[in-house]
């Protein structure tokens, strides 16, 4: 009884990939083959890294309350501007990264301006610049475009043992972002932004602010994701990100994740196990050759079914800062109520 | 309690304000504003294009939008109840793909399959809806799984390339209509089935369900503490919205045909219009006729972009900018509604009520 009620979002996340472990492991060696093998491992991880960057940001985004459904554009956009900078010269790479990440920060910038100052619901408003960025993609790029340098992409390709050097990139970003959500103002004023803007508003917190922070810094992690394909890729390309479908992707791993989808509670932790989640059962069914389309159905079904397992249970809030347990809690509010 | 006695009736007749009045305010909100715009659009269209306001072109105009003003009014009933559903497009192009692969050349099966196609877009729409509502997923979620779902197993049964031509009856329903109408030349059947389903949309929100989905929408934990059945009336939100994708499929089998790109990003085309609309995302404000005048708005800009000569390209960027702009409006003028002006909802020259008299109980009835 008293572990039911402690079992938060995020145990049973990691508890569903345990899950999917001990799954891949079976159906894997079904088919002959090793799942914990070096070759496997690494792919699983790779296939982490780039949904992993979106989710990341996306988490934030939807911690603040807003959505974005920008991502998929930023990412072709920040590959194709990469690349062209870069135009096959390794003397290009620094000004490439950092101009595609700017012009990502710049498009996080308007979209939190548009969500926090003309109070439009973040679907609309990025919606709408993903749509004009859609319109600047098809006008300007017929194709792929630019040239990544081979040490520059070497970053897509290279590992330390089975881990790719793309992941562990990625986790170093979720690292620096938890840092922020847990220990700094920003990271609580998001939550309680994302939790109650009007309350929010009213204890002194700047509300725009958080909801601006976590626009940009989603936009560059998805720019980041972007640099990420350009160096597998070589190439940029203009239609990457759309046929990837990260933006409704992304979300759905943040709400596999265990994060509200109204905002305000929620674990970056929690959405990281939502993008392995994803990332296995997509192994999975390659090394099982199931059919390309079946396996978009496996996929919607299994983002509703995790869903399910935790839906109207206790979602984890932050860490705690005063030691509130809940019977104290209880007490109080009788206290209050009498 | 639930019938108002005869003078309370007319004591709330009095209490109304006159019909211009109110005709104004409602111009005012975004849901008014919507029908300005489209004006608006309509007279820049024909300033660039002349021929476009003979009303032949007019109706046809008309007629190629409805599958997209169907599918905005499925969508509001679902935006209206609070969720979303994104499994719109998917259902259209499952839609289709059945209507060309059962149909075939043979007319006699015309109807089963037709009936069929809506029997099966009622029974996604309840599922949506039982999924959302009882095992209480975010219906984003929900809806998202169904749309990849529903998409892929339809191209799995194909193998990925849909095939098959529907006989020329089935196609009749959305290319063809009623000739040799005096003015019009032609009417179209899809704006017939539109008038149609636009004034059906309009009596169900008079009716007590569309009052109580409005209720549920702004705030479902008050409508069902006052007893509406909150998971049955969004389940049925979500079956209308299935079954206006399935209108929708039908209609564009006629004119587009089969193939598996048929629909594909309707959902959001009709969230886009129900918003251009000014029903608010997360439910509980908006009129239904105002989500179909956005998807005729959204429609016409795109006929004014076509005319003005502006490369097809560059569409998505003005709907990007013209979406934010009315949402950014449209949320300035709630604001300022419910601020300052809400005062203004009531005609301060004729008192709600007399002033109780001295002694008497409040409201002395």
């Amino acid at each position: 009884m008293k572990i039911t009620s402690r079992l938060t979002s995020t145990h049973i996340v990691y508890l569903v990939v345990l899950l999917t472990i001990i799954a891949g492991t079976i159906l894997v060696a079904a088919a002959g083959r090793s799942f914990f093998s070096a070759g496997n491992i690494s792919s699983i991880l790779t296939g982490t890294s780039v949904l992993g960057f979106i989710a990341i940001g996306q988490t934030l985004v939807i911690l603040v309350g807003s959505l974005d459904l920008s991502v998929p554009y930023v990412v072709s956009l920040s590959s194709l501007l990469a690349a062209g900078i870069m135009a096959n010269q390794p003397a290009n790479i620094l000004p490439g990264v950092l101009l595609a990440l700017a012009v990502a920060a710049v498009i996080g910038l308007i979209n939190g301006l548009v969500v926090s100052g003309l109070k439009v619901h973040g679907f609309i408003a990025t919606l709408g610049t993903g749509l004009i960025i859609s319109g600047y993609l098809a006008t300007n790029y017929k194709g792929s475009s630019g040239q990544a340098p081979l040490s520059f992409r070497l970053v897509g390709a290279t590992g330390l043992g089975p881990v790719p050097i793309s992941t562990l990139i990625m986790l170093a970003c979720a690292a620096v972002v938890l840092l922020v959500l847990d220990r700094t103002r920003l990271g609580h004023s998001m939550y309680a932004v994302g939790g109650d803007i009007n309350v929010a508003r009213m204890s002194g917190i700047r509300t725009s602010t958080p909801i601006i922070a976590a626009h940009i810094i989603c936009s560059v992690l998805a720019g980041m994701a972007g640099l990420l394909l350009a160096a597998r890729l070589g190439v940029g390309s203009p239609t990457i990100g759309s046929q990837g479908g990260y933006d409704l992707l992304s979300i759905a791993a943040v709400v596999l994740g265990g994060t509200l989808l109204a905002g305000g509670k929620g674990s970056l932790v929690g959405t990281l196990g939502g993008v392995l989640i994803f990332a296995m059962i997509d192994n999975i069914m390659s090394v099982l050759q199931i059919n390309p389309f079946l396996k978009d159905v496996v996929r919607g079904i299994v983002i509703v079914a995790a869903v399910a397992v935790y839906a109207g249970r206790r979602v984890v809030n932050r860490t705690a800062r005063f030691d509130d347990t809940p019977q104290e809690t209880v007490s109080t509010r009788q206290e209050v109520g009498a | 309690m639930s019938t108002l006695a005869p003078d309370r009736k007319a004591e709330l007749r009095r209490d109304r304000s006159p019909r211009k009045d109110r005709l104004l305010r409602g111009m005012r909100t975004p849901g008014g504003a919507v029908f300005l715009l489209l004006l608006v659009l309509l007279a820049a269209v024909i300033f660039v294009n002349p021929s476009f306001g003979e009303p032949g072109s007019l109706i046809r105009f008309i007629g190629r939008t409805a599958p997209i003003a169907i599918a905005a009014i499925g969508q509001y009933f679902v935006i209206v109840s609070g969720e979303f559903d994104l499994s719109m497009g998917s259902v259209v192009t499952a839609q289709v793909i059945i209507a060309g692969n059962l149909i075939g050349q043979d007319d006699a099966k015309v109807l089963p399959v037709l009936l069929l196609m809506l029997v099966f877009g009622a029974l996604i729409g309840l599922i949506n809806g039982l999924v959302t509502t009882l095992l209480k997923i975010p219906s984003f979620i929900v809806t998202l799984g169904m749309m990849l779902a529903l998409l892929g197993l339809v191209l799995y049964w194909t193998g990925g390339a849909a095939t098959g031509n529907p006989a020329d009856s089935f196609r009749q329903i959305g290319r063809g209509g009623i000739e040799n109408i005096p003015v019009l030349e032609i009417l179209p059947y899809p704006v017939l089935i539109l008038l149609a389903i636009a004034a059906g949309a309009f009596w169900l929100m008079r009716r007590p369900y569309g009052r109580t989905l409005v209720a549920v929408g702004d705030n479902a934990r008050a409508a069902a503490l006052t007893g509406a059945r909150v998971w049955w009336i969004r389940t049925r939100a979500f079956i209308l919205s299935s079954l206006a994708a399935t209108v929708a499929g039908i209609i564009l089998v006629g004119y587009a045909g089969v193939h598996p790109s048929v629909g594909r990003g309707y959902e959001f085309t009709a969230i886009t219009a129900v918003v251009l609309g000014g029903v608010v995302l997360g439910g509980g404000r908006g009129w239904v006729l105002s989500a179909a005048a956005g998807a005729f708005a959204l429609e016409m800009l795109f006929a004014l972009l076509n005319f003005a000569g502006v490369a097809s390209t560059w569409r998505d960027t003005v709907q990007g900018i013209i979406i934010v702009a009315a949402v950014a409006a449209g949320a300035r003028t709630w604001e300022r509604r419910r601020r300052g002006a809400s005062s203004a909802t009531h005609d301060k020259q004729t008192p709600i009520a007399q002033p109780p008299a001295v002694g008497a109980n409040e409201g002395g009835k």
